[in-house]
């Protein structure tokens, strides 16, 4: 009898079979693509945009840093699913602008990358001596000269693992995409797992797939942490 | 276009009813992550090699993967594998205390790390062994330093609980969609959902940096 | 001799605090000049307000003659490119250094250069090693300032501020961040510019350095300048009990007999 238990709930002789997922390798292939194409537009509006809306924030322009700080909070404090689904579902109600899958995804987590990256480079500015900024005033450079040749590189270079984490919440970010039907990893994963019934290997699969290409990364960023903490210069 | 409020103000019951599970799961992830946190950052500082890679490994499988890749795993699935009866609740609640555990692991770790060496040896030196300088000496401190991470893990727990709505859990954000599809006012529903989120989550950060400046206030490191 | 910067009627508050309360001031071309005072008695902001590290509340400073800044309706408005351009004539060397942490004491001499002046880089180059050379750090040229002592970093500020070929140099307690047995090689490197005729204000707790270098000593008081005059006069000699006290409070500078 307690095997016939054991069996009811756990059933331990589930065949895993992968062969269905080797097949279909072109599905997730494309689904990768996806992903990759979502993540590398995504990651260069969110990091570019978020810098210069870290630099407005950081000036205190009279004009541009109210609104600046509004967008910060709102895209920080809300679900990036939400504005996501915003995006497709209400924006184009709101401006008549139809949205496809891959806009609505790509403006909200570009919008919402910018918000969260901003805060970096603007934390990461601040964490700059006085004494860096009267250096290069006390030879003559003007405040953008100053923040290009002297501020921004040190400053950089200290948020650079901040924002090496955020570029790997970016990536799986891009999953939530499959939400409004853009063809990435998941979606084409939840494709496999209902053509052919086999969701333990098909969700398995995709799981591995983000494990295999940000474990690297990840590991990447506790080395440069360190190469970080020795250098200081 | 015209902004019409009467359809969402029609079903704000429904609203509410789907913060209140957006908050209940935030609330039993919270409850299972921490303290499986705890666990994790435990094995994961313990001198047995095995025991700290095991940990490690999970946590960092946790971390490098997608939640909703997670959840879709624990609902469609788990189930299967272990012929055993999965809601959409049920899984929620899993994905979520395991995802959140893993990063409250690290939180719990490098707060535990940032304590002073001197800490350990002056509880060695009194005598206590090394659970009991964990949890008299070492704890009660760290955990004050860990508070602000915390704060900051939970409201991303509280976002990330949004994704329950993609299995059919009834949340705020199944609520919105549900409203929004039989109302035809997507625009209103949700303007008015992210406008909730927003003050939930807004509150909360406003709390935490407040936490934040006392505790920076009584001269207490912060760990990130 | 001819006037190289003047200051007159020179006030600066920070909020409800005033720091300087009418300062009058005239430095010649070749003139060392030290500023002398407690710490509060608004010597260094009164440095710092010469070339616009600080905005003064009012008053005027002259380089050369010409005034700094456009009077409108009784406030002065100073322009950014303005006080850009009246830096590059004069240069700086703070307590902390300020050396640019990414880049080589070569980078950072030539910086200025390139990116303020549009010196070409060959002649910036050339100009930054003859700069090295003559505060004796030539072979330190490739190094990154964190592998430099106190010491040879602020030489390599003195440097990055001679580079500029400027008019007069100011040097804000230069040495008080020093461990002591560096701080002769930068004070031996400063008086050796006197001597090479440049003209420099320096605020500084340097006595000696005040004593033999010096043409003329200032003391501040309260925001104010309290005595005036030739340092061995004035440092033998103070005329006021504050002065006095002052030169007691700094017993370990012994006088030549």
């Amino acid at each position: 009898m307690p095997n016939l238990a054991k069996e009811r709930w756990v059933k331990m002789d589930h065949n895993w079979d992968f062969a269905t997922i080797f097949q279909n390798w072109r599905v997730y292939w494309v689904g990768l693509q996806g992903t990759l194409l979502m993540f590398g537009v995504t990651v260069t509006f969110g990091m570019f945009g978020g810098l210069i809306i870290g630099i407005l924030r950081y000036i205190k322009h009279p004009v541009a840093a109210w609104p600046a700080r509004v967008f910060v909070e709102v895209f920080r404090n809300t679900p990036v699913l939400v504005q996501i689904i915003w995006f497709y579902y209400a924006f184009p109600v709101l401006t008549g602008i139809e949205t496809s899958p891959f806009q609505a995804a790509a403006l909200g987590i570009s919008l919402n990358t910018m918000a969260f990256s901003a805060e970096i480079y603007r934390a990461g500015i601040q964490s700059i001596e006085k004494g860096q900024w009267e250096g290069g005033k006390a030879i003559g450079m003007n405040f953008a000269q100053t923040m290009r040749r002297v501020i921004l590189p040190v400053a950089l270079k200290r948020v650079l693992p901040a924002l090496t984490n955020r570029g790997i919440e970016v990536f799986k970010m891009s999953t939530l995409a499959s939400v409004v039907a853009y063809v990435e990893t998941l979606l084409q994963a939840k494709l496999i797992a209902d053509l052919n019934y086999n969701p333990i290997e098909s969700y398995t699969a995709v799981a591995l797939i983000f494990f295999v290409v940000l474990y690297p990364v990840v590991q990447g960023t506790y080395a440069l942490e360190r190469v970080l903490n020795r250098s200081d210069r | 276009m015209e902004w019409n409020f009467a359809p969402v103000l029609g079903g704000m019951d429904l609203l509410l009813w789907g913060l209140l599970n957006t908050l209940k799961i935030t609330g039993l992830a919270l409850a299972f992550g921490v303290p499986l946190g705890l666990g994790l950052a435990l094995m994961r500082l313990s001198t047995l090699r095995p025991v700290s890679m095991v940990s490690a490994f999970i946590i960092e499988f946790f971390r490098t993967t997608p939640p909703l890749v997670q959840l879709f795993w624990f609902f469609f699935a788990f189930p299967i594998l272990f012929s055993i009866n999965m809601t959409p609740f049920t899984a929620a609640i899993v994905t979520f205390s395991i995802q959140s555990s893993a990063f409250f692991a690290e939180i719990f770790r490098s707060g535990i790390q940032s304590i002073d060496h001197g800490q350990w040896e002056g509880s060695k030196a009194i005598g206590m062994n090394r659970n009991q300088s964990l949890r008299r000496v070492i704890l009660p401190q760290a955990v004050k330093r860990m508070i602000p991470a915390f704060m900051e893990r939970s409201i991303e727990l509280l976002k990330t609980t949004t994704l329950v709505s993609t299995i059919a859990y009834t949340d705020l954000m199944y609520q919105a969609n549900d409203l929004a599809q039989r109302t035809f006012r997507p625009l209103e529903v949700y303007s008015v959902v992210a406008l909730i989120y927003f003050v939930l989550i807004f509150g909360f950060s406003q709390l935490s940096i407040m936490v934040e400046r006392r505790l920076a206030k009584s001269g207490e490191g912060t760990v990130g | 001799m001819t006037e190289l910067i003047r200051v007159e009627g020179l006030h600066k508050s920070f909020g409800t605090l005033d720091v300087l309360k009418g300062i009058d001031l005239q430095v010649n071309a070749g003139e060392t000049m030290v500023l002398l005072g407690s710490s509060g008695s608004g010597k260094s902001t009164l440095l710092r307000c010469i070339n616009f590290m600080e905005t003064p509340t009012s008053g005027r400073v002259y380089l050369n003659g010409e005034a700094v800044g456009t009077a409108a309706g009784g406030k002065t408005r100073y322009k950014e490119a303005d006080l850009c351009k009246l830096r590059t004539r004069i240069g700086m060397v703070f307590q902390h250094f300020n050396l640019f942490p990414h880049m080589t004491v070569l980078q950072n001499v030539m910086e200025g250069q390139l990116t303020v002046l549009g010196r070409d880089k060959s002649e910036a180059q050339e100009k930054s090693m003859s700069q090295l050379t003559r505060v004796g750090l030539a072979d330190k040229a490739a190094e990154y300032p964190s592998r430099l002592s106190g010491g040879q970093k602020q030489r390599v500020a003195i440097a990055r501020a001679l580079a500029m070929d400027p008019d007069v140099m100011l040097f804000d307690e230069v040495t008080s961040a020093l461990d002591p047995e560096l701080v002769g090689e930068v004070l031996k490197t400063m008086r050796q510019l006197a001597e090479e005729g440049m003209t420099m204000i320096c605020v500084t707790h340097e006595l000696g350095f005040a004593y033999h270098v010096a043409n003329r000593v200032l003391f501040l008081d309260q925001g104010a300048i309290h005595e005036e005059g030739e340092p061995q006069t004035l440092l033998r000699n103070p005329q006021t009990q504050r002065m006095k006290e002052f030169l007691e409070g700094h017993a370990l500078f012994k006088l030549p007999e």
